[in-house]
């Protein structure tokens, strides 16, 4: 089978695609949800953990709470708050989506950021609460 | 004649999956349950206050926090489970270990889930 030169196959220069291109606020709410989906998946694991501890003996039971009370495990569920609060919020807007409103470039762009402050402010919220009832 | 149905019958409700809007109809209903669920439950956690072995296990009997809690964990399987279906599908294309994948998938969210109502339950009845 012979091509004519215009489709012979030949090395083509491809698009740069992600490494090039400013990311527009929705792709990255879009990778930050199946990311924070992905972790709140083995997230789960910590609470279920916690009250096999509770089911357990209160030998067992204490040494979960202080592996989950240590600056590594405050760390973790710190960032399992944040991946909750996060894939919530971004699963909202999702819901929005579903009703047919809040698509336009502009609305859907401010919605974008609205999913970052708000799971960063409720995060904070809830961490202060934590702090401020004296744990 | 083999068969009384159309060929419409046969593929009404059906998407390339099989099961039509099964997946997306069972995701949005089971994210819709979680927003007041993990909110209360976050409060309940905050609420321990730093509690011990005792009260943790105390406030786990009572039936409000022990079904909030049970719920909480069944639907959050639930909704995982589908959630790591769609990245499988979507990153793992050779047949056997697609197939592999979600299979062992199903099989961790059912185990997690009968481990959890087990200690739940252990707990609510005073074992």
């Amino acid at each position: 089978m012979s091509h004519s030169p215009a489709t012979r196959p030949q090395a083509r220069p491809m698009s740069p695609h992600l490494t090039i291109y400013r990311w527009p606020a929705t792709m990255l709410m879009s990778i930050l949800h199946r990311i924070t989906g992905g972790a709140l998946y083995f997230g789960t694991l910590l609470i279920v953990w916690w009250l096999i501890a509770a089911a357990t003996s209160e030998q067992y039971f204490n040494f979960v709470n202080g592996i989950f009370g240590s600056w590594l495990g405050r760390l973790v569920l710190f960032g399992y708050t944040w991946a909750l609060m996060h894939h919530l919020l971004g699963g909202i807007r999702h819901l929005v989506w579903d009703t047919g409103h809040g698509l336009e470039k502009d609305t859907s762009t401010q919605l974008a950021w609205a999913t970052l402050a708000g799971s960063v402010l409720l995060t904070v919220l809830i961490w202060a609460g934590y702090f401020w009832l004296g744990a | 004649m083999s068969d009384m149905r159309t060929p419409l019958r046969k593929v009404r409700g059906l998407g390339s999956a099989k099961d039509g809007t099964g997946h997306f109809w069972r995701i949005r209903l089971s994210s819709i349950a979680l927003i007041p669920l993990s909110f209360f439950l976050l409060g309940w956690i905050l609420s321990l206050d730093g509690a011990g072995y005792d009260e943790v296990r105390a406030a786990l009997a009572e039936p409000l926090i022990a079904l909030a809690a049970s719920l909480f964990i069944l639907i959050s399987l639930d909704h995982m489970q589908l959630g790591m279906q769609i990245i499988i599908e979507d990153y793992v294309h050779g047949g056997g270990t697609k197939v592999a994948l979600i299979m062992l998938n199903i099989f961790f969210a059912v185990a997690v889930g009968a481990a959890s109502v087990f200690a739940i339950l252990k707990i609510a009845f005073g074992g």
